[in-house]
Formats: C-alpha cells, structure tokens, sequence
C-alpha cells in the first residue's frame, strides 16, 4: 500500500448526502474474480446521466471527492473502496463517513478525511466558481487547502499513522513475523498438514 | 493460585494468540490469532489470491490449506464444462490459482471434491482444539468437533493465506444446554431449528456458542455438525461442542488423522478441552430434548419456525413490532395463511443436501424411511450428497438405489440447490422442504419458497406430499 503524506488532486464535487455503496458500486459487479478493473463501475448508474458531475471533461481527472454527509452507507463490500481507487480517486471528504466504508478504506489507502459541513460548503462553492481547482490534503498537519478555503480534517491516530506509513492490515501482521514464527515453532507436533496429500 | 476455570472456547482462544491486543484509551485491539486450518473455495477466494500476486506474497502456509470446488460445480454431466461462464471462469480460477500458489486441490471429478465442510472432517483434518477458518459462514460447522471454527470474508482470506494469522476480537460465551433424549423421529436439525427460534436470528451476536447437555452428548458426528453449521444463523461467531470418545473415534483411521505416539499425545490435549467446573458464561439458554417435536419453519428466516405440529402463527400475535412485520412479509412472499396445519402444507420440491445435511447419517435416515414407498407423484426430489466420497459410500450401500428407485434425482455432490449458483434452483412460487440453512427469500431461486426441514422429514413429506413426520407414516398406513 502506497503511503500518503499529502496529496494534491482536482477536487470533485459530488453533492449529495448518504451516497450508499449500492450507488458506488452496483450489485453486478460483484461477480468478477478480480480486485482493480473497478473504475468503469464507480458511480456506474449515475454516469449513464450525461449531467453527472464525473461526465464533465474538467473533473475526468479529478483525484479528490468532496461528498455530502454519511458517505459509504449501505452493503459492506470492499468493492466501493476498489472503484474508488481504481478510478483515480486518493481522498473522499465528507463530515461523515459509515463506520465499515471507513474502515474499508483505512485498509486499502483511501484517505477518507472529515471536514465539518460548512467547510464542504464553502468548498463546493469554490470549486463551482472555479472548475477544476485542485485541493491540497495533508496527512501530517490534517489541513484540506482550496483555493480561497482553509480547514483541517478529523481523522483518528490509528488510521492516519497507517496511511502515512502505508501499512495494511498484512504489513502490519508481518511485522509480527518473529513472534509467528516463534508461536509455530512450539505448535504441537500432533497437529494436521494438509500436505503431502493423503486420501 | 489456581488459574482461572475456563471455557471450551475461551480455552482454543488461550491456546492460538500470537501477540496478545493492546489496551489503550480504555479499548482493546485485536488478539492476533494462529490458524490451524484455511479451508478455500472458488466464490472467495479470487481476489485474495490476487492480493497476494499483487503484492507479490506466497501462501505463507500451504500445508495447513487446502481448496475445492463446491458453490458453483453442476451436480449433473461433471463430466462436461461448467455451462454457466462466470461459474465456470471462478472455478477454473481457483484450479489457476492452487496451481500457481502450491495450495492442495481437490477438483470436480476427484473422490475428495465435495462441499468445503464436508471434505475437512471427512479427510480427517478437522480436529478438536484448532481454528478453522473459510471465506464462508458456515464454517461453525468445524466446530462439532471442538474446534473454534469461523467464516471470514475475502480480505481475511488474503490475510490468513499470507500470515496464517488473523487479528480477531473478543467474544462472548453462550451456553446452549440441551437436556433429556431425543426422540425417535426427532433430530439434531430439530434441535438447531428449536434454538434458533428461541433465541432469534440476532440472539448470538458476538457469542461462542457452546452446545452441552446430555441429548447433545448422545449426538453422532454428523447430527453435531448440522448444529454446529446453523450457528451462523442464529447470527453467533462459531458453535463448539466438547471433544469426547465419538468425536476420537469419528477422527480416528482417517487420512489425516494423527498417528501413534501423536494420535496419544493428541488425545490428551483433546480431553483437557472441556468447560471448567466453576467457568463462567456471559449467556445460557436451556432446551428440554425430551418434549422437541420435528421443527420446520413457516417464514422466510431461520428463527421462524414451529413445530410440525403446529400452525402458521398469526402475525397480530407478535407483541414486537419488527417481528410482527417480518412475518407479515415472511407469510405474503410464502403465500401462507394464519392458523394453517403445518401438515396441510403442501410441498413441490424436497431437497436433501447442503453442508447442513448431506453427509452419511443423513442420507441413511431419509432412505430408510423412503425404502420401499411411493413417492408423492407430483413431488420432485433431488438427493445431492456432500462430497465424491459420500456419493461413493452412498453407492457402497445401495443407498442410491433406494433413492432411484423410489423415484428421486441422485446426484454429484455439491452445494447444489442450498443457494442456487449452479443450475439446480427452484422457480418462481415453487415451494421446497429442503434440508438446507438458509430460508431467505430468494435463496433458492427468484420467487422460490423455502421451508428448512430434517432429512427424516424431507423424505416423509417426500412419500406423503405434505409436510410431514415420519410418524405419519405409521398412521396412515
């Protein structure tokens, strides 16, 4: 997993509150056998609307989505937090995210960084007036800049020392390597191997 | 000081961490555990494999891992590609990926391919005192065997391939006490349907449950994994059972099974894994075997069930709002009526499966009734064994015959009609007595009709066309 200290990106201004992973990723999609290949479904229904905000050539590439209240409800497929990245995405803010998204995607190195309401106010509002405005996040001093806009986010202590090392929940289990192997090193001799084969 | 009583699950717990959760800001973080045994199917598993390609990580421990095929396999034509692509795409998948990460395979077509949970103990390699995990719930099923056995999602599933290890949080204890003697006719299904009624399908949120008491003492093998596997569904994290001399003597000569000086070393261990005198549970519920009628349920989740010989409830009777609007939709998607005999329900599909029932002791129970009888002529049955190897012995003993003959479908194993991702699914309004886990709407087909039943009731209902015990059987001939 990529670590992340700052990250500067076009934000995208998605307006609208409870976005539920149903909405992110439909249902159909959970039937591939793979983990990235997901951007074409983010967002797959509403971006059969040509209006929809990802449709705008100015934020094709935007990198930061700024997202109304309770983003992730719904499902708890991991699949929302795979379109996301998969699309391009590093940071979604929102002042407040469902409790499984969240940990979904501390676990696979989505910033989801919590701005109060009326910050994300002010900066939809910025980047209406200015399409394509790019907003600065940093991890370290948990500041969200753009444009005229300067807040800072919520993010607990766990989570952002994870991101900023880039660990996953694997890293940090191999990091218990020798405690592992000296756990298997006394595990009974009588216990099963399920090789060499026998029938 | 004398260390504290334990209890069977806190002691498999005790015995698999690793590094022990930290305590900070009044939370706990999670106990990194050891995992004896990482059962793999082809639903799951996918993405996890290609987590560990991605990052470029082995299989840390393929010798405690092993893989089959089962959700989506045909129970018929084996021999031929799987028709459906996505169901055949995710099996050759898996085929790929044991290949690719040296994991153990057993493939359609070997004698031991069957349902994941069927396949493990059959091997042997199921044992008591370890931690079984599988990217599917019914993974309490293991704990029959005195086993903390639970079902993982897919990034857990990466997560044990790499590290044998998961980071798990801490449970509570149910004791689920089961006193007296079944009945004739009555069966360890009846028991698991009874408890799941009773406490609902939430009451084991966050529990271990363990089943004790004397009726599940004089269970078999076979009849404690059917309880052991419904534990999901009372929503709790595994179901255990205490080691004794069936479960030595079920282990005992199997493949895997420990040999000699290990299988005496084993034993030993296995028989210090019982509850402590004096341990402590955070919950205990106490169920009276010796007046269990056959249960069967009416709704559309597990918890909603009766005894076969009651009636439809009446939704107004529920005091609690939830439960009343969930049996008022449960009786519009079942096309029941209040007050309605559960016997003068009529029935077109009996389905004897799933990794719920569908090992030996059940398929012997539901022929015995079935031997020499008439099936209902407009019922359709499909027997679909466990696994190869139980097909096998079925055929060793004439069971299929009797099952031919009589007038049923016998078929290649697999999961089969439990959750309809192969071809065998009900239609839309089919109604099916099927000895499976799961009544969810739609779980057997769009519009499908589910009523969770015990083998010796699927095959009554199967000669008479009504839900029915074998008991009726007597009286109406």
């Amino acid at each position: 997993m990529e670590p992340i200290t700052t990250h500067t990106g076009v934000g995208v201004p998605l307006k609208q509150s409870n976005v539920d992973t149903d909405q992110i990723i439909p249902a159909v999609y959970l039937k591939r056998i793979t983990k990235t290949g997901f951007e074409d479904a983010l967002f797959s229904s509403w971006r059969k609307n040509p209006d929809f905000v990802l449709n705008q050539p100015v934020y094709k590439h935007g990198s930061v989505l700024v997202a109304g209240s309770d983003f992730g409800t719904g499902s708890s497929r991991e699949h929302a937090v795979w379109a996301l990245k998969d699309y391009g995405f590093r940071v979604v803010i929102s002042s407040r995210f469902a409790d499984i998204f969240y940990g979904n995607s501390a676990k696979q190195g989505l910033l989801a960084a919590k701005v109060a309401q009326p910050d994300i106010e002010l900066i939809w509002k910025e980047l209406e007036s200015n399409p394509g405005t790019e907003i600065t996040v940093d991890l370290v001093a948990r500041t969200v800049h753009c444009g005229s806009v300067d807040t800072s986010f919520e993010i607990d202590n766990y989570t952002r020392w994870r991101l900023l090392e880039g660990l996953d929940d694997i890293s940090l289990t191999l990091r218990e390597e020798s405690s592992v192997e000296a756990f298997e090193a006394t595990r009974q001799g009588f216990k099963p191997k399920t090789l060499p084969a026998k029938v | 000081m004398a260390d504290k009583p334990l209890t069977l699950p806190e002691k498999v717990w005790r015995d698999h961490v690793v590094v022990p959760g930290q305590e900070s800001e009044g939370q706990r973080s999670p106990d990194l555990l050891y995992i004896d045994l990482h059962l793999v199917h082809e639903v799951t598993s996918p993405q996890a494999f290609e987590g560990l390609r991605l990052a470029g990580r082995p299989v840390r421990r393929p010798d405690l891992t092993i893989a089959t095929e089962d959700h989506n396999t045909p129970t018929l034509e084996i021999d031929k590609p799987i028709a459906d692509p996505i169901s055949r795409k995710q099996v050759d998948t898996l085929r790929a990926n044991a290949k690719e990460f040296g994991v153990r395979i057993h493939s359609l077509g070997d004698a031991d391919q069957g349902i994941v949970h069927v396949v493990g103990p059959q091997l042997g390699l199921t044992q008591p005192g370890m931690t079984v995990v599988c990217g599917d719930s019914h993974t309490s099923t293991h704990g029959a065997f005195g086993a903390l056995a639970m079902g993982i999602g897919t990034s857990e599933v990466e997560h044990v391939l790499a590290t044998q290890t998961l980071p798990l949080k801490p449970f509570k204890t149910m004791a689920i006490t089961v006193n007296g003697s079944l009945r004739p006719g009555v069966s360890s299904k009846d028991i698991i349907l009874a408890v799941i009624a009773e406490i609902g399908t939430g009451g084991g949120q966050g529990y271990v449950l363990e089943y004790r008491g004397s009726a599940i003492e004089e269970l078999s093998m076979d009849a404690r994994m059917t309880i052991c596997n419904m534990s999901i569904e009372a929503g709790a994290r595994a179901g255990m059972i205490a080691p004794d001399k069936t479960t030595f003597e079920f282990i005992k000569g199997r493949p895997h099974a420990p040999q000699g000086e290990d299988w005496d070393a084993a034993v030993e261990y296995w028989e210090s894994l019982r509850t402590d005198e004096g341990a402590q549970f955070d919950a205990e519920v106490i169920l009276d075997a010796d007046t269990l009628d056959p249960f069967v349920t009416w709704g559309t989740n597990p918890g909603q069930g009766v005894s076969l010989n009651g009636a439809v409830p009446t939704p107004t009777d529920f005091t609690d709002d939830v439960a009343r609007e969930s049996a008022e939709r449960a009786l519009t998607y079942m096309d029941l009526q209040p007050g309605t005999r559960m016997k003068d329900i009529r029935v077109d599909t009996v389905f004897l499966g799933s990794c719920t029932n569908s090992r030996m002791e059940d398929l012997r129970a539901a022929a015995e009734i079935l031997q020499g009888q008439q099936k209902d002529p407009d019922i359709r049955m499909i027997v679909v064994p466990g696994s190869a190897k139980v097909r096998l012995q079925a055929e060793a003993e004439g069971l299929d015959k009797v099952f031919k003959e009589f007038g049923a479908e016998w078929r290649f194993a697999g999961c089969s009609m439990c959750l309809g991702m192969n071809p065998d699914q009900l239609a839309e309004g089919e109604r099916c007595a099927s000895t499976s886990n799961r009544n969810f709407e739609g779980r057997q087909g769009k519009g499908g009709r589910t009523h969770l039943v015990s083998p010796v009731v699927a095959a009554a209902t199967a000669i008479r066309g009504t839900l029915s015990a074998p008991v009726d059987l007597l009286v109406s001939a």
